[in-house]
């Protein structure tokens, strides 16, 4: 047996990369978290322990009667503590990596997970660009909203829970992203999902937020399934499913565009769409809006959720390979995020808003993906992460505000309902700028974050549509069309929800008004840190030629396709593929125009909308939730969004539940078990055993029956 | 250490023998005290019984180990015969360590005639552990009948209100799949002394008869219909939810961690060795395979609409052991190995589901699934046990559920495709099936005042559920140490199963040739 002890030392004999590059500690980085979990799980069992007593004593337990216990202050250092750790450790590899010329990844085994037959996955981490650019968002943008939630959850009885399984969370994406084969994706995997679960769920006596739970982890399994899939079949192919060893060997292995690559990658579009809400399994990450908002910040828009994005950028060779699956992703991508962005118009809910906002951006990072634009697509989600993981802090701390309003005001009005809001501004300065800087950042506006990235995603189309032997060519100028119609859309919803929010009158009432604030100090400075992320995020990627043109100040932006060149060795097979078979690429979007003349005409398309917007709906009254209308027509349409749940319970859940009931009813009780009962009826007329158990005396009879055999057994052989 | 006390010599007849003198100690004693004893009992065979993990060198190659032989029934031939493998060692270990928990599970469950109760305990513990280290045909029958007197009484006295049918349910159904198989043992041995002139039950020497395709295709039958029905096979399962739903929380414990074993066990063991020309049969394996699916498709389906939590759980069995029979249809080394670690997962987590529910019955003194809701808030501990139990049994990576399940799949997956694919959609109905109910019992609002007086975990119950979880997520991360020790004896089986070739007829004849000269010699 292998002796692996500490799993902080490396185990001999595994098959490790031999690197110039030696990494420090990765596995304390995965590690920090889990010990964090332990210590918030232990607290928080111990608190739950006396909370219960409570309850049972019919009232509910004060902990912060004299002062608060220490279940509830142990939390507020643990929490955020190991994940500054595990941020300054992956600072410290990240800054090591960047002076290392790094080619190969970096792979470390600490010990054989599942050994049989030809089968062997080792429990191994691998560090390499794509894998530390994860990281780094994980552990930084993690860290900030851990500091957020201690303002955010210190007063819910249930706060050491919260950052147990916040904790354990970022061990899940960590081991996800840090993997070294797709079987240890998968734990991670489904591990962000079970926290995601949890999360969604986590104030669960309410029914609501346990069935969205529940909603997103059987929607999530459906993708899981895909996942599963795929990996049997890559080991149907190599005899081995570690990244080293399938990638190495794909090009050579693999036809191009053969049905068996194609199959595999289609399994893992299915889990990429679970994972990442996309069409046709968007369904469950709006309804996971029920988990507390940092939840909502860190999991649902940021970090696992962008988890699909990753999984194809790190299968991009496979991705590449497959003509067919790679534009069904761009597609899928496309449709999610024009379809969202119209759901999105016409939600009051500024969380839900947010939510299809989400699922919107993450068609984008789809359609880059799915268009071979991999280090666009993971520029994306690193933008994204910034602007997103803000907006979600902000409406947070507005809600936080307005539900104090509400409280004071003793009204039952929906705290979340952007009708109730309007005129915050004046109360919130700080969340209100920042607020716009994301606003402008997801909007596309030079020279914020999203700008680049989304604007590189949208050209990348248009090159591919007119690459020289692209397959379905016309189906990618579709797409391009589609790209920039659902950037203007973003540009309006976005400013529609600040108008909403911050602007115009304050509809809370006067008694309320009073009690609005801006959010603490632990709130506003991760708000504050993702607004300057916001804001300069976008300029670590800058396009040589919109860096050459008065877009990057001729050349004033720092660092010109900074990322492209540090995911080079991730994505450099992929981009080989797509040379090989694609020939170059176009130099002009499809309407002619080069990108710098796209930029410009973007930029100023989308700041055209918001201004246009922010003037119409600024001068109009909103009424109050209680007070509004019911939509019609068409706005009735997109607020109902499209209806997608009502007919997947019309036409799937539904007929499966009858479907069991009838299986239940008649199959297993009236034929199976009837056919079986008239056996045995037939048996017990014979009455035999039937009378043994109706003496009354069946003790003594067990008794001396066993006796019985014993003694014949004995007899027969001593 | 191990070996100066010769500790392989002993110890398979200790694990036997130390029960049954427990169940007459049990006997002997005061009723009030029955419960102690027969955990100190259980619990110093499980001790002794840890030893084995050691004792058990795989690097010996998969035959048996530990083996030792007395002459029983001398005319027949028929020995009291012991040795482990890689595959029985751990149903061995799966058993020793599930009994204990199960009998300080009772504590409070069983109210009525203890002493009989817990030396039934002790005595079912005799059966299995025989029927797991039996390397002799007629042993292993005796054991696995043994096996059937105590579940029939546990069942049938401290059971629910209908416990009588389902006692006799349970009875008649087993009874009856056993009594074919002792047709078929008893041609074997005929055939064995026909063909070979041996009179043996020893597995090795059964091993030898040149059986023809026929004959097999029979015997098979006989023999799989008896495992089928103990597995529980689609459509042979619907004694076990009555069962079940019946039986006291021990009862059901054991009967679904171990008893259920004994029929894939049956599978590894015979139907494949003994059989190999019709266990690799295309007709047999798509029969296997289909009704494996089935059951584990159908069996989610019927659970998600289960009213009792108990018959729900009891529904999940059916579909994990068609994990199992797929599994071992595979014939491919991932496939035995992943359905051999199904088997183990399967035990311990269902043991825990089954020994959780009895703890919410022992508080409310219902399982109906719609009676219950919020207990998360009164139970908490109860709650987190439940959930990391449930996720367990969904197959949650990085937990003996996920291990099984995927190597299992994966073997599948290698052999039959589209089998493959149907079988992992399992998958998402684990989810449908566990899901809302764990969200119905212990999530929702806390409205029903009989609800709030729920108690949470005693010490007691921390002391019993505490190992199974740890085991359950030990086995998760780290599952190389078990399937390294059951490797060698898997790979034997299949070696067995795919070189085996028809006995052509020259063969059969020079074979009773021989025999004849032989016997002639003699006389």
């Amino acid at each position: 047996m292998r002796p692996f002890g500490l799993l902080l030392l490396q185990a001999p004999g595994l098959e490790d990369s031999q690197a110039a590059w030696e990494p420090v500690l990765p596995g304390l980085i995965i590690l920090l978290p889990l010990l964090g979990f332990a210590i918030n799980g232990a607290l928080a069992l111990a608190a739950a322990r006396k909370s219960a007593d409570a309850v049972r004593a019919g009232r509910e337990f004060d902990f912060f009667g004299n002062g608060r216990a220490v279940t509830h202050t142990l939390p507020t250092w643990v929490g955020p503590g190991v994940l500054l750790l595990a941020f300054l450790l992956t600072v410290v590899n990240f800054v090591g990596m960047l002076g290392a010329e790094l080619h190969e990844p970096v792979i470390r085994s600490y010990w054989s997970w599942i050994t049989t037959g030809d089968l062997n996955i080792a429990a191994a981490i691998q560090l390499d660009q794509l894998s530390m650019v994860m990281m780094m968002i994980i552990t930084g943008v993690g860290f900030l909203i851990h500091v957020f939630s201690v303002g955010y959850m210190q007063n819910d009885p249930g706060y050491p829970r919260y950052f147990a399984y916040l904790n354990l969370f970022i061990f899940f994406m960590l081991v996800l992203v840090m993997g070294a084969s797709y079987p240890i994706m998968f734990i991670g995997w489904e591990g962000v999902g079970l926290c995601s679960y949890l999360l969604i769920g986590f104030w669960f006596s309410d029914e609501e937020k346990a069935s969205a739970g529940k909603k997103a982890f059987i929607v999530n399994r459906i993708g899981d399934l895909g996942f599963l899939l795929a990996i049997f079949l890559l080991y149907l192919v190599f005899q081995r499913v570690d990244y080293a060893g399938i990638f190495g060997d794909a090009e050579s292995v693999f036809v191009y565009g053969g049905p068996v690559i194609t199959t595999v990658t289609l399994f893992f579009l299915l889990a990429a769409v679970g994972k990442s809400a996309q069409i046709p399994l968007h369904i469950w990450l709006p309804d996971a809006m029920a988990g507390p908002t940092p939840v909502s910040a860190l999991i649902h828009a940021a970090t696992m959720v962008t988890a699909g994005v990753y999984l194809v950028v790190r299968s991009s060779v496979l991705f590449a390979l497959a003509p067919l699956s790679s534009a069904v992703v761009a597609g899928i991508g496309v449709l999610t995020a024009l379809f969202a962005a119209t759901v999105a118009l016409r939600q009051q809910d500024i969380k839900k808003v947010l939510a299809y906002s989400t699922v919107s951006q993450l068609g984008f990072m789809f359609l880059g993906v799915g268009v071979g634009a991999y280090t666009a697509g993971i520029f994306h989600l690193m933008t994204h992460a910034f602007f997103k993981a803000l907006l979600f802090l902000g409406a947070g701390a507005v809600i936080h505000s307005i539900q104090h309003a509400l409280h004071h005001s003793n009204k039952d009005w929906d705290a979340q309902d952007m009708r109730n809001m309007g005129g915050l501004r004046a109360y919130m300065p700080i969340t209100w700028i920042a607020m716009w800087l994301a606003t402008l950042a997801i909007a596309g506006i030079w020279p914020f974050a999203g700008f680049f990235s989304k604007d590189e995603i949208i050209w990348m189309t248009g090159a591919m549509a007119g690459a020289e032997n692209a397959p379905y060519a016309g189906l990618y100028t579709v797409y391009w069309v589609l790209a920039l119609a659902t950037a203007m859309l973003t540009a309006f919803y976005m400013t529609r929800l600040m108008v909403m929010t911050f602007h115009g009158r304050n509809r809370t009432g006067a008694t309320g008004a009073e009690h609005l604030h801006e959010a603490p100090k632990t709130m506003w400075i991760p708000l504050a840190i993702l607004a300057t992320l916001s804001v300069f995020g976008g300029w670590i990627n800058v396009t040589t030629d919109l860096r050459e043109s008065v877009l990057g100040g001729f050349g004033a932006l720092p660092m010109g396709e900074w990322l492209h060149h540090w995911l080079e060795p991730v994505t450099e097979a992929a981009h080989r593929v797509q040379e090989a078979h694609l020939g170059e690429l176009a130099h002009a979007a499809p309407l002619g125009g080069g990108e710098v003349a796209w930029g410009l005409i973007s930029t100023v398309a989308a700041l055209a909308v918001v201004l246009v917007t922010a003037r119409l709906l600024g001068r109009k009254e909103v009424p109050v939730a209680v007070e509004d209308a019911e939509p019609t027509g068409l706005s009735r349409i997109l607020f109902n969004k499209w209806y997608v749940d009502e007919f997947y319970h019309r036409w799937v859940v539904d007929p499966v539940l009858t479907t069991s009931r009838v299986l239940w009813r008649i199959v297993d009780t009236r034929i199976i078990d009837g056919a079986v009962n008239l056996v045995g009826n037939a048996a017990r007329a014979i009455g035999w055993l039937g009378s043994l158990l109706q003496t009354g005396q069946v003790n003594t009879y067990a008794f001396f029956f066993t006796l019985g055999v014993l003694v014949i057994l004995a007899m027969i052989g001593f | 250490m191990l070996s100066a006390l010769a500790y392989e010599s002993w110890i398979l007849h200790a694990l036997i023998w130390l029960p049954l003198l427990g169940t007459f100690h049990v006997l002997w004693a005061a009723e009030d005290r029955a419960k102690w004893l027969a955990l100190r009992w259980s619990l110093v065979v499980f001790v002794l019984s840890v030893g084995l993990w050691w004792a058990y060198d795989p690097a010996l190659g998969g035959g048996y180990q530990l083996t030792s032989s007395l002459p029983w029934i001398a005319v027949w031939g028929v020995n009291y015969a012991l040795g482990l493998d890689g595959i029985s060692l751990f149903m061995v270990l799966l058993s020793t360590f599930t009994t204990p928990l199960a009998i300080l599970g009772s504590f409070n469950y069983i109210k009525k005639r203890q002493k009989a109760f817990y030396a039934l305990m002790l005595l079912l513990e005799v059966g299995v552990v025989g029927v797991f280290s039996a390397v002799d045909l007629f042993l292993f029958y005796v054991f696995f009948e043994l096996t059937l007197v105590p579940m029939y009484f546990i069942i049938g006295i401290w059971g629910g209100e209908r416990r009588v049918y389902a006692a006799i349910k349970f009875f008649l159904y087993t009874a009856f799949g056993s009594l074919l198989m002792l047709v078929g043992i008893l041609y074997i041995y005929a055939r064995g002394k026909a063909l070979l002139g041996v009179t043996s039950f020893a597995f090795v020497d059964l091993l030898q008869i040149p059986l023809t395709p026929q004959e097999q295709m029979w015997l098979f039958g006989a023999f799989a219909l008896a495992f089928a029905i103990k597995v529980p096979i689609f459509p042979f399962h619907t004694w076990l939810p009555d069962a079940h739903v019946e039986a006291p929380t021990p009862g059901s414990v054991v009967l679904a961690a171990v008893l259920l074993k004994m029929g894939t066990y049956g599978f590894v063991r015979f139907l494949l060795p003994f059989f190999p020309l019709a266990a690799r049969h295309p007709n047999v394996v798509t029969l296997m395979l289909t009704l494996g699916v089935i059951g584990i498709i159908y069996a989610a389906w019927v659970a998600a609409v289960q009213p009792d939590a108990k018959k729900l759980v009891a529904y999940t069995s059916v579909a994990h052991m068609g994990f199992v029979v797929i599994g071992i249809f595979a014939l491919n080394v991932n496939g035995l190995q992943g359905g051999l670690l199904v088997m183990i997962s399967h035990g311990i987590s269902t043991g825990a589901l089954f020994l959780l529910i009895g703890m919410l019955y022992e508080r409310r003194h219902t399982r109906l699934i719609k009676e219950f809701g919020g207990i998360g808030r009164v139970a908490p501990w109860l709650a987190t046990a439940f959930v990391i139990t449930a996720l367990v049994s969904i197959g949650l990576p990085g937990t003996s559920g996920f291990v099984g399940e995927f190597l299992t799949l994966l073997g599948v997956f290698e052999n039959h495709p589209g089998v493959g694919i149907l079988a992992t959609s399992g998958v998402i109905f684990a989810a449908y099936y566990m899901l809302p109910m764990v969200q119905s019992v212990f999530f929702n609002a806390l409205e029903k005042p009989e609800n709030r007086e729920v108690r949470d975990l005693s010490r007691r119950e921390v002391v019993i559920l505490a190992p199974m979880i740890a085991l359950m997520i030990v086995i998760g991360v780290h599952p190389t140490p078990l399937l390294r020790r059951m490797e060698p004896s898997v790979q034997m089986v299949l070696e067995r199963v795919y070189a085996a070739a028809p006995p052509s007829a020259a063969l059969i004849e020079s074979v009773q040739e021989e025999t004849v000269e032989t016997v002639e010699r003699v006389e």
